[in-house]
């Protein structure tokens, strides 16, 4: 086993463990990441080799890269002393191969170029003979330092300093969040899912090549682009017509996103579909099902019915131009209002029976702060839970659940709405502005 | 909607889920246009893997294509007419306009601007 450094980004730090640990499931990689503390961008880990380290980061959302580790200290002194001690064993391999040096610094100030060439030129006991090259080099060697902040300003020195061999840098550090902005895609909406967490749920979801994913609630699509982005098929399904059409025909459609990023291939289809009427069929299986369910602030949720059984009696029976309305191509179906719970005791139904085992759901649930969020967590008997991460609004909160299908010897239990008495009214939280004086009126 | 997505649908009321005959659906009156899109055999190959294909003949059968070879090819790593075939079917063929039937309920389903419409009325919703 070796050192490693990983960089992480200070972004959603409480799901960056949660995405490490499910990207060294997915490539197999032995890793204790027990030492990931959310107030720092530094992690040393321990790997088998170079590969797991390259594969570990690749993919990535919230880390930035990975360096194999020549040494450590509190300050440059320290360092170049370690650096002497620790790691001679490497110097000899990389004696002539090209290379350049790079330097990070988190929170610190910019340096002068005159400042970081003789930070440079203090490594020069490493006497590499090869040539240095600004583009492509063989190997990068990188100095990272960490700053304190004192009356808001950087400290003067570090007060942690790393030196290490680039292994490999990240999807985020490669571009992927510039590439896959929303505002820069053909098709988006109001409320299209944000790009990083949107790559970063199909990174905890372990999306890969070869799969198949479906997206229920898919709007326009920010899921499926990115479980393309990661190689999956994907399929999507709206009970909004409108939003599955597109704006325009020409480039304005969810297939010109997929257009756009290359992905082409992992564009399965769309199909106007309510949830709990779901014309896939049922032995047809997913290996992710993705989704931000339709909680409603805007228009409220909504599947096929009446609210109005009265007025909507014997409307089967009504013929125009001899045929029965409910089967003419301009036939409009009704709406009526669903819960949230119904809805999210429905979604965890059908991934039990439909996804493949060690297949997985990741949904995000909306919550009141103040509501006992434990017990408003659904649960199905054949899926194991294995994320609950949270991401906070002050008043409220989102979380992302993920559920792993198991086989038949997993016994977990159901919980449904009837179990969990309490209901996550969050539309009607929302309006309230969370007032608790509204709230226990309405109980 | 693509050809191949007819094989991963049946008829969306309830009562149909254990009637054999929810699925496939049958396909009249279509319209169908070629996407093209970049040929790739390991993609067909597993995709096959995961095809009802009785479901492929008939829906097939339905827009006038009896070419197929009725068993489900196996072993077809080799054989490019046939993989170019199968790609130029299931996911070059989309259908922009058309209607599918439940053969069990009859309820008539609409492909209208490339997207199927499965949203139920409400004396069949639930």
């Amino acid at each position: 086993m070796k050192e490693y450094l990983i960089y992480l980004a200070q972004s959603h730090t409480n799901f960056r463990k949660a995405e490490l640990e499910s990207l060294a499931e997915l490539h197999n990689i032995k890793v204790d990441l027990s030492t990931h503390d959310e107030s720092s961008p530094f992690m040393i880990v321990k790997l088998e080799n170079d590969q797991d380290a390259y594969n570990l980061i690749s993919r990535s959302i919230l880390s930035k890269g990975i360096y194999e580790v020549w040494g450590t200290g509190n300050n440059l002194e320290e360092l170049h002393e370690s650096i002497q001690k620790e790691s001679k064993q490497y110097w000899d391999t990389y004696m002539n191969t090209s290379f350049k040096f790079d330097n990070i610094s988190y929170q610190g100030g910019k340096k002068s170029r005159n400042e970081q060439l003789s930070l440079f030129e203090s490594f020069s006991y490493l006497a590499f003979q090869g040539l240095i090259k600004m583009k492509k080099p063989d190997q990068v060697f990188v100095i990272l330092e960490n700053y304190d902040i004192i009356d808001k300003k950087p400290s003067p020195k570090p007060n942690k300093m790393y030196f290490g061999r680039q292994i490999n840098l990240s999807a985020r550090s490669n571009g992927i969040l510039d590439e896959y902005e929303i505002s820069k895609r053909p098709y988006y909406g109001t409320t299209t899912f944000d790009a990083e967490l949107a790559l970063l749920t199909c990174n905890i979801s372990q999306i890969k090549k070869g799969q198949i994913t479906y997206d229920p609630f898919v709007g326009t699509g920010s899921f499926l682009v990115s479980a393309g982005y990661f190689g999956s098929l994907t399929f999507g399904s709206d009970i909004d017509f409108r939003s599955l059409k597109g704006k325009k025909l020409k480039n304005g459609r969810l297939i010109d996103n997929f257009k756009k990023y290359n992905t082409l291939n992992m564009f399965g289809d769309v199909l106007c579909m309510d949830f709990t009427n779901n014309s896939f069929r049922s032995n047809f299986k997913f290996d992710n099902i993705i989704c931000d369910p339709p909680y409603g602030i805007r228009e409220g949720l909504k599947v096929c019915g009446t609210n109005n059984e009265i007025r909507m009696k014997g409307k089967e029976n009504v013929i125009i131009d001899g045929e029965l309305a409910y089967l003419r191509r301009d036939y409009v179906q009704p709406k009526k209002t669903y819960s949230l719970d119904l809805l999210l005791d429905d979604l965890l139904k059908f991934s039990g029976e439909r996804l493949n085992i060690g297949g997985r759901l990741s949904f995000w649930m909306p919550v009141a702060n103040d509501e006992d969020i434990p017990t408003l967590i659904p649960h199905h008997e054949n899926l194991e839970l294995t994320f609950n991460l949270v991401q906070d609004f002050n008043k409220w909160s989102r979380r992302l659940l993920v559920y792993v299908k198991r086989d038949d010897s997993y016994r977990g239990r159901t919980v449904t709405i009837d179990d969990r008495l309490v209901s996550n009214n969050f539309r009607d939280r929302y309006f309230t502005g969370f007032s608790p004086n509204k709230r226990d009126q309405g109980r | 909607m693509k050809f191949l997505t007819s094989n991963f649908v049946m008829c969306a009321v309830k009562s149909c889920a254990g009637s054999d005959k929810s699925f496939p659906l049958h396909f009249s009156e279509c319209k169908l246009e070629l996407e093209e899109q970049d040929f790739n055999p390991d993609f067909i190959i597993s995709m096959l893997e995961r095809l009802n294909w009785d479901a492929v003949l008939s829906v097939a059968k339905d827009l006038g294509n009896t070419s197929l070879p009725v068993q489900k090819p196996e072993n077809i790593e080799g054989n490019e007419v046939l993989l170019k075939d199968l790609h130029s079917l299931l996911l070059e063929t989309q259908i922009v306009e058309g209607k599918m039937t439940c053969g069990n309920c009859q309820h008539i389903y609409y492909i209208k601007d490339s997207i199927a419409n499965f949203l139920l009325p409400p004396h069949l919703a639930n």
